[in-house]
């Protein structure tokens, strides 16, 4: 750490005429004349195949699902919170599923409770934050922060989002199914999701269900093999894998991760359907159920887990490396310093990687596999925790020294850090499978995993919406409407799923419509309506941030610059308004890595500024 | 109604919201926009450490306040011996977490705080330092391993099954013994099994589950037939308890919160939880007593205090459906001797519901244990004619003996229950009987004289042939002339038919 004032580099190059003097030309505007093919509105908004497009696409449609997602949690709290007050005035919006008594008191149906905590989960964890977190940030940054003119199929990319909105349709058209959508949580276990007869839930509802899960998947699939194929191929002259900033490590291994992971889940969900309806026993055996014993034997409704989980394991990694990814970069831009261990940050990142896939079975820990066997999921999720504790000292040490711009995406990086620690340290309790003996499917694992894959993957989100709104939208967000966004969702989000460790440690199971039947779970008025009153004022500030978001794309503050958080990446480099193309010339050949912020006093240096003289010496000496 | 009224405060919101976004960005410009934005700056790092003191001072204070709902504290003290040792690992782990949480948040918003963008303030460049590096990935993994090892020591013998030399019971006494019971979780409830007197329970199919038949027992299986059904589950404090746990249906999860026991209950594939009450039900109200959250009415029965009112329960802890949240079952853990006491009041679920019924394999057949029930039922009657002053008279009838339609000739199947009369003979030598038949009032009445003194001759060679002297014998056919019950109803006459002995002396 020596003084580094003393260095004052000499700022040789204009950033402006670097990409045309030093930038490669790939003759792309002599093949592609204008934008004529995505001229028209439909193929300009709609079918599109611009990357940038489709990233919007997939944000916007995300956030049309948080807030359906969201409004179901609000309403299930509401029972949760008040189960004795009337729910008569959502019988207009619920119709069937409030029951009014003569007295006019509407009380909620068990069955649509259950349908909007399995929604709840599906919804935000596949639509919102694996479409709409990595489906957003891999569409814009992929190709931008490499020095692409898009992805390496933009066709397969547009279908890749046209395949996550007719998830989202089929999806959405079960909510208005009489019987009601899926109600057997978003794990699906058979046989509650294999029998009609089990559930009302499990009929129509299920068969939508998977419909959609696998259109959704197959969205997954073309979106990652782009990823991985964009990243590996089309990185521009001079980015070596070394020189990638952190999102795009970030996205590329959280690609990788998707493409070998849910296709297992579509097997698992294929052979549920065969169930279903073909009468075949996967995962049924001995069943007595509707007063008849059925033909199925010799199935495992185990082995479903195993699918299920050898996704769903993995599928949380999906979501939060994304999130860490856009922190990393985040935070480093902000505080006007290096990411702090850039390349133990890689390595953390693939070390989780190779571990989400071998650790599946620690949510099964009490589902009656082996006891033995549970040992070795023990030692591998326990080791989770150093690459992850390696990551989160790595971002407090970037923020250490710096010269820390409180922006609101600075802000929710932050959070995001916190939150992770929060959240992080109660899964070290949960992967103890003797401590999960107690606290398994109770509210400890509500609030361990909606902290850190919840709020923090949300966190991340912000995060990356905010820094990087002016490159989607040529305009800036507004930084006070994001601070109150940011402070009120911190604050609220704790409130909200901090008290939640207590009601789990007092032993209380999550999934429960109700908990008055039972003594020991009866205890917790006091808290339940906190917790509904928490997460009502969250949803409003959520509000707020859509507001501002939306406000903002037509009437936000216009870009001056095009670089307005002196960022050293590639995508700053492109007009403020980037066409298709992105570059509007040549294109940019990096230099040096990513994060050269306040180096020998400089500011930033970006990505396309060539190494000088004073840098050599700089940096024997450091 | 109510629906517009949110939508206008909806409205109302964001147009609010709207105005302060103008008004930050028009006062940004009057004060000029780098001025402005340090001032930002500013207020957002001055919150850095109020939040996380308050944060963390509440988190405090919270679990503080909360402490008596924490495994191992207070009155949720585990009660079962394995219990404590998931309570400890829980504790340890908290507190190697509390450290790490502590220190990484407050360095966290310390160092967001302190190193704020102020004016002429230079970043430093500060891309890696290798030993640091190094230390925090080797200290993380070092506590792993420590909480790792205690963690798998535990789970390993938590989880280890009871080993094969151990016998299973009703009653069991000591380190060798332990009960296995069954707990079946079906849509939505739990249906709960014990061993009966053998100690063993029967098997099961589920393909003869029926409505008489809620568990699928094969009756054919003697071990069956001695399981009983009770509504709640009573364990004897201190013993070994296997739990059987299987489903009917869908997914269940057999959870005891107080004993630190769950385990899924999966279709076609029994598992089990093997675990040892250490506290009664009163020695656990007793400890609650102490809390002062325990010393309030209890809502449901608002004479008696909560600590007064509780009970161990069983719950579901893997979503099967609607009803989930209601498969409750109470679950008492008593003295010996209570224990001992309760099982009195059981009765085998064959012998209560099944015997004789159309699922009844033996229907029409006397079973082994119903004999030597009924050999106890005699030697009882026995003992208590026996001891019955000399000047009453002394007559035994015989509830099980038949004759064929008809005839004196005895059936086959029922002469066991002169084989108890032929045993008292034996035990009682110098006793002396008679021997009685009688029909009721239908038909001639010579024939049934007749008849009725065939029965009691066909009873008395019957002894004789099974080594019973004949001076110690006599037989009478009393025909109708006794009845012990009114022969107008039908009722009555089947009473009145009938075999019977008196003891003449002693």
């Amino acid at each position: 750490m020596a003084d580094t004032g003393t260095i004052t580099a000499p700022q040789k190059y204009n950033e402006e005429t670097l990409i045309e003097e030093l930038g490669y030309d790939d003759h792309f505007h002599d093949h592609h004349h204008g934008d004529k093919y995505q001229s028209s509105f439909i193929f300009h908004y709609i079918f599109s195949m611009d990357h940038k497009m489709i990233a919007r696409q997939f944000l916007i449609t995300g956030m049309f699902w948080a807030v359906i997602g969201g409004l179901m949690s609000l309403v299930f709290r509401l029972q949760l919170g008040f189960p004795e007050e009337s729910m008569a005035w959502l019988k207009p919006i619920l119709g069937g599923w409030i029951t009014v008594n003569e007295a006019g008191i509407g009380t909620l149906a068990p069955e649509f409770y259950y349908a909007l905590v399995t929604m709840h989960g599906t919804i935000i964890v596949f639509f919102v934050l694996t479409a709409g977190l990595s489906g957003t940030f891999s569409n814009l940054l992929i190709p931008l922060q490499l020095g692409a003119r898009d992805m390496a199929s933009p066709f397969l990319n547009m279908l890749s989002y046209w395949f996550f909105f007719s998830a989202g349709v089929v999806m959405f058209l079960s909510l208005f199914l009489s019987t009601g959508p899926f109600s057997g949580g978003w794990t699906a276990y058979p046989p509650l999701s294999a029998l009609p007869q089990a559930s009302t839930g499990s009929g129509a509802g299920m068969t939508m269900w998977s419909f959609s899960m696998v259109l959704f998947v197959v969205s997954v699939l073309l979106g990652g093999i782009n990823y991985i194929t964009t990243v590996l191929n089309l990185r521009t002259k001079g980015m070596s894998l070394w020189r990638m900033p952190l999102t795009i490590w970030a996205f590329f291994v959280t690609a990788i991760i998707g493409l070998l992971s849910f296709p297992v889940l579509v097997s698992g969900i294929l052979l549920l359907i065969l169930d279903r309806e073909l009468g075949t026993s996967f995962y049924l055996s001995e069943i007595f159920i509707g007063g008849s014993a059925l033909d199925h034997v010799g199935g495992s409704p185990i082995l479903y887990q195993h699918l299920f989980w050898f996704l769903g394991h993995p599928e949380v990694y999906i979501i939060i490396l994304p999130a860490m990814g856009i922190v990393s970069e985040v935070l480093s831009v902000h505080a006007r310093k290096p990411i702090f261990g850039y390349k133990a940050m890689v390595y953390s990142i693939l070390a989780i990687a190779f571990l989400s896939f071998i650790v599946w079975a620690h949510h099964m820990f009490m589902s009656g596999v082996n006891p033995f066997i549970s040992n070795f999921f023990v030692i591998f999720t326990l080791i989770i925790a150093v690459p992850s504790a390696v990551k989160v000292f790595n971002w407090i040490a970037t923020l250490f020294g710096g010269n820390i711009r409180f922006t609101a995406a600075c802000l929710f990086g932050i959070g995001f850090v916190s939150m992770f620690i929060s959240g992080g340290l109660t899964g070290i309790f949960l992967g103890n499978s003797a401590i999960d003996v107690q606290l398994h499917d109770t509210y400890f694992v509500v609030a361990h995993f909606h902290i850190v894959m919840g709020i923090a993957a949300f966190f991340g989100m912000y995060a990356g919406v905010y820094h990087w709104f002016p490159k989607m939208y040529g305009r800036l967000m507004n930084e006070t409407l994001g601070r109150i966004h940011f402070w009120g969702t911190l604050v609220g989000a704790y409130a909200i799923f901090w008290p939640m460790h207590y009601i789990g440690m007092a032993g209380v199971p999550r999934r429960y419509y109700s908990f008055d039947n039972f003594q020991a779970f009866a205890h917790f008025d006091m808290i339940n309506k906190f917790i509904t009153v928490a997460a009502i004022i969250v949803f409003a500030l959520q509000v707020l941030f859509l507001i501002n978001f939306f406000y903002s794309i037509w009437n936000g503050k216009k870009l001056t610059t095009k670089n307005p958080w002196k960022a050293s990446t590639l995508e700053w480099t492109t007009p403020i308004n980037p066409g298709h193309g992105n570059w509007p010339g040549r294109i940019p050949t990096v230099q040096r890595w990513p994060y050269d912020y306040g180096k020998g006093g400089n500011d930033y240096i970006s990505q396309i500024t060539p190494e000088q003289e004073w840098e050599r010496e700089y940096d024997e000496a450091h | 109604m109510a629906i517009a009224f949110i939508l206008a405060c909806i409205v109302l919101i964001a147009i609010i919201v709207v105005q302060i976004g103008r008004v930050s960005e028009l006062s940004a410009k009057i004060r000029g926009e780098e001025e402005a934005e340090q001032a930002a700056n500013r207020s957002s790092g001055r919150l850095m450490i109020p939040f996380v003191v308050v944060f963390l001072v509440l988190c405090v204070a919270s679990a503080i306040y909360y402490k008596n709902w924490m495994l191992g504290f207070g009155p949720l003290e585990s009660a079962s011996a394995h219990g404590s040792a998931i309570d400890s690992i829980f504790n340890t782990t908290t507190f190697f977490t509390a450290i790490v949480f502590f220190a990484t948040q407050i360095l966290l918003f310390y160092f967001a705080y302190k190193y704020q963008q102020r004016p002429g303030r230079k970043a430093l460049f500060l891309s890696h330092d290798n030993k640091l590096e190094v230390i925090w990935t080797i200290i993380p993994a070092v506590v792993m391993t420590f909480l790792v090892v205690g963690g798998l020591d535990a789970w390993n013998m938590i989880m280890a099954d009871i080993p094969v030399e151990n016998r299973s019971v009703l009653r069991p006494q000591g380190e060798d013994e332990f009960i296995e019971i069954e707990g079946t979780g079906y849509q939505f409830a739990w249906h709960l099994r014990y061993p009966g007197e053998d100690g063993v329970l029967g098997t099961k199919n589920y393909r003869k589950i029926s409505a008489l038949n809620p568990l699928g027992q094969d009756w054919n299986d003697d071990k069956n037939l001695d399981d009983f059904h009770p509504s709640e589950i009573v364990l004897p404090v201190g013993q070994q308890v296997r739990v059987r746990i299987t489903s009917r249906d869908v997914l269940h999860n057999f959870y005891l919160p107080h004993f630190r026991v769950k385990m899924d209950a999966v279709p076609g594939l029994p598992t089990y939880f093997v675990f040892t009450p250490v506290k009664t039900t009163d020695e656990f109200r007793k400890g609650l007593k102490e809390y002062p959250e325990y010393n309030v009415p209890d809502p449901e029965d608002p004479e008696k205090m909560l600590w007064e009112t509780f009970d161990y329960e069983l719950a579901c802890a893997e979503l099967c459906g609607t009803g989930h949240y209601s498969m409750r079952r109470v679950v008492k853990i008593v003295e010996q001797n209570e224990y001992e006491e309760w099982l009195r009041g059981q009765s085998s679920y064959y012998f209560s519901s099944i015997r004789n019924s159309d699922e009844d394999p033996y229907k029409g057949e006397v079973l082994d244990l119903e004999k030597k029930e009924r050999r106890l039922q005699f030697s009882d009657k026995l003992e208590t004619v026996l001891a019955e002053p000399d000047s009453v008279q002394r007559i035994i009838q015989f509830d099980y003996v038949t004759f064929a339609l008809g005839s004196a000739k005895l059936t086959d199947e029922t002469t066991y229950e002169l084989d108890f009369l032929v045993d008292a003979m034996k035990k009682y030598p110098s006793m002396i009987i008679q021997l009685a038949g009688h029909t009721d009032n239908t038909g001639d009445i010579n024939m049934n004289v007749e008849l009725s003194q065939a029965r009691a001759q066909q009873v008395e060679a019957y002894l004789v042939e099974k080594g019973i002297s004949e001076t110690r014998l006599s037989s009478k056919g009393y025909g109708p002339a006794r009845p012990i019950a009114d022969n107008d109803t039908e009722e009555g006459r089947a009473k009145n038919r009938r075999t019977e002995f008196e003891i003449l002396s002693k």
